[in-house]
């Protein structure tokens, strides 16, 4: 076992742990974007920022060792990740009251939990294409926080070649599908890719709203409840 | 020398506008316009976007009837997925009815908003009292016990909606080819029974009661002014059923003249046919009309007023009795009497109450056959969908391409069908109240409101407009100067 102390609290966790799980583990909510529990970590949102022995860190690329001295609801650590969020708010067009994903999105989820009321950031507006070509995917490039999930994660099944990417760079990037691969994706797969996107940016075409209101992922548990009770995959 | 006088804003009415009443050199009114003065453009940044999340943006225009363009919205997208009336092939019973009830729950606390919240402190407080006076909170010192059932019956509406649609406000149940949620037996019999805080049916049926005795008491004792205050003539529309009687969710769209003859009956989706729209620089709101009888012969009324003329009888007792009484008042004939339109949503709060009922003791609320989802090659890519709103006849039509982006959308909202029949109100109300008068008081400018809000105009929706819209009236003289103005 290894010990550490998160937020002032001795505790103990299995060798190999990552500090998300060790933190969610002890009851403390670590708010995550691109962290999806037991797959490699992909570091990309850094929301999940804590001060580990002093150092500000993502802790999603964290594994546990023992003396570790980790500060996650400190007062300066914790207005970070709340810029963090407001940031990835301004840089992109999300428009809550008429997304799809609202109830069930992460990116939503966590602006409520990390306590954001208005970026402090002037919003950038940027013009976004929106990608349709696919037969049954849809990407609504306004709402795309570049994560990386769909790109790390959503594969085509034969070959392991990835159906999505990220193409350029700072401002200009964008996210990409692969509509050959794409097209050969079967429906479970292709509600996968919608699952696991934390936003509404990759849609099942002609498929919307099957979930009432109210019944909604973070509306039944909110997101710091399923990391404190080890459900952030379900 | 002439005068103008302003009204900026109108208040008590959803949205903002503007009065201006132009009175001659003898004080007689040569001109009088409401002025909407902000613009929205939801028809345009709806395009581009996924056609299945179009009435969910859409139905953010409005925070009062949302539930109605929620489900103009999505009788749309049946049409343009190749389910619906265009096609035939139709939504299950289920629902239909999961889609009425919310309806009905929506017109239900928006007609007890617009009654009693609006309209009713003039009525029990008269129209010369202080403004600071004639306001709900002016209604609560009055009647504090018709309040408490007020508050109690709106919030009943309000709590269903939330039930059936998830929120309160801007919620969901309708998806294309159905619904994605029945009414659990626990919440029926919530509503039936009443619960903490939520009154039963029964006490919804006899606090629905109360708009239509205000009314009476008030008729009784202000018989003159009620009904010779403005008589407005114009067409009546609605959507009628199978029988020639107003439904509040589907149906044939009927015009009726002022002999309670049918000038046009025609299905909804041909209405590019019928109608055609002007336009005036002065307001940002159009003025539809039937194409082929003109703008001053082809101007319409839609809202309660035009249902109940439109009715000749109800399917539930209590409403019907009512709409006797009312067509005996005017011996049959269509009313056009603009202060009656209170009187028509008295009966209408009556009749959807009972509709409700109808609905909350319906099994087929309960049942899991909730959708219909058709062939891909049903795909149609355009849909119009007409529900009757609160305050009347609402068009949702929308088109997509292939790839499912909307890349047109019209609405056409009750309160820009009433336009030209809110302008002939302001004029009408002007010749009675202000023409040859040299003083202006505040009683009067009132009364120009008073006739606006009998339409209970939600201007925000109908004008699609952007920003602050309260309500001033302005007196201009005939050198164009203005005299007098009011701003609120």
């Amino acid at each position: 076992m290894i010990k550490l102390v998160i937020d002032g609290k001795p505790v103990e966790v299995e060798e190999g742990t990552n500090l998300v799980e060790a933190a969610g583990e002890n009851g403390v909510y670590i708010p995550t974007l691109c962290y999806l529990k037991g797959e490699p970590c992909i570091g990309t949102c850094r929301v999940c920022s804590v001060r580990v022995n002093g150092n500000v860190t993502a802790a999603c690329s964290v594994t546990v060792s023992n003396d570790m001295e980790v500060d996650v609801n400190e007062p300066e650590v914790t207005d970070m990740r709340r810029a963090l969020v407001e940031a990835l708010f301004a840089e992109g067009n999300h428009n809550c009251p008429s997304c799809e994903k609202s109830g069930r999105c992460e990116l939503q989820a966590v602006g409520y939990e990390t306590g954001m009321m208005v970026s402090r950031f002037p919003y950038r507006y940027p013009p976004r294409d929106r990608d349709v070509g696919a037969k049954h995917l849809w990407l609504e490039r306004d709402r795309c926080i570049f994560c990386q999930r769909c790109v790390e994660h959503i594969r085509d099944r034969t070959s392991g070649h990835k159906i999505f990417s990220i193409n350029g760079r700072g401002s200009r990037a964008r996210i990409e599908i692969d509509v050959e691969l794409a097209d050969q994706m079967p429906p479970e797969q292709v509600r996968e890719a919608m699952d696991i996107c934390p936003v509404g940016c990759i849609l099942e075409k002609r498929v919307g709203f099957d979930v009432p209101m109210g019944q909604r992922k973070f509306e039944v548990q909110t997101h710091r409840e399923r990391a404190t009770e080890g459900k952030s995959n379900e | 020398m002439g005068r103008k006088l302003v009204i900026d804003p109108v208040t008590r009415i959803e949205g903002h506008g503007k009065v201006v009443i132009n009175l001659d050199e003898e004080n007689q009114v040569a001109d009088a316009k409401l002025h909407v003065v902000e613009f929205r453009g939801f028809e345009k940044f709806v395009q581009g976007h996924p056609f299945w999340e179009a009435p969910m943006l859409l139905q953010r225009i409005c925070g009062i009837c949302f539930v109605s363009h929620h489900l103009a919205g999505a009788k749309t997208l049946d049409d343009m997925i190749g389910v619906g009336y265009s096609t035939g092939a139709m939504i299950t019973p289920t629902a239909e009815k999961v889609r009425r009830l919310g309806h009905y729950a929506q017109q239900l606390q928006s007609h007890v908003t617009a009654y009693f919240y609006l309209v009713v402190p003039e009525m029990m407080l008269g129209m010369d009292a202080p403004p600071e006076k004639r306001n709900i909170l002016g209604l609560i010192e009055e009647d504090p016990a018709l309040v408490k059932r007020v508050v109690a019956l709106r919030k009943w509406g309000q709590e269903l909606i939330a039930v059936l649609l998830g929120k309160r406000m801007h919620g969901i149940n309708s998806v294309p080819g159905g619904v994605n949620d029945n009414l659990s037996a626990a919440d029926r019999d919530r509503f039936l029974n009443g619960d903490s805080g939520l009154l039963s049916m029964a006490e919804v049926m006899e606090y629905a009661q109360d708009g239509l005795k205000v009314f009476r008491d008030f008729h009784e004792q202000h018989r003159e002014e009620v009904d010779s205050f403005a008589d407005v003539d114009a067409l009546n529309m609605c959507l009628v059923d199978d029988e020639g009687n107003a439904d509040y969710y589907h149906g044939r769209l009927r015009v009726t003249d002022s002999d309670g003859e049918t000038v046009r009956d025609f299905d909804y989706h041909d209405y590019l046919a019928h109608f055609a729209e002007a336009t005036e620089e002065w307001s940002y709101m159009k003025f539809p009309y039937i194409r082929e009888l003109g703008r001053e012969q082809g101007s319409l009324r839609v809202g309660p007023l035009a249902r109940v003329n439109n009715t000749q009888s109800y399917a539930t007792p209590m409403a019907q009795e009512a709409l006797a009484e009312f067509k005996a008042y005017s011996d049959g004939k269509p009313n056009n009497r603009v202060l009656h339109t209170m009187w028509a949503r008295a009966i209408e709060i009556i009749h959807t109450a009972e509709l409700i009922e109808q609905l909350l003791n319906d099994p087929e609320l309960q049942e899991d056959s909730l959708i219909v989802v058709p062939d891909e090659g049903a795909w149609t890519g355009e849909g119009i969908g007409v529900v009757e709103a609160p305050r009347g006849t609402l068009l949702h039509h929308y088109r997509a391409d292939e790839a499912g982006r909307i890349t047109f959308a019209n609405l056409i909202v009750a309160t820009t069908q009433n336009n030209q029949v809110l302008n002939r109100t302001v004029r009408a109300v002007s010749e009675r109240y202000l023409a040859g008068k040299t003083e202006i008081t505040e009683g009067m400018m009132n009364a120009i409101e008073v006739g606006i809000r009998a339409y209970d105009p939600c201007l925000s929706c109908a004008t699609h407009a952007l920003g602050q819209m309260p309500l001033k009236v302005s007196i201009v003289d005939a050198a164009g100067r203005t005299i007098d103005e009011r701003v609120r």
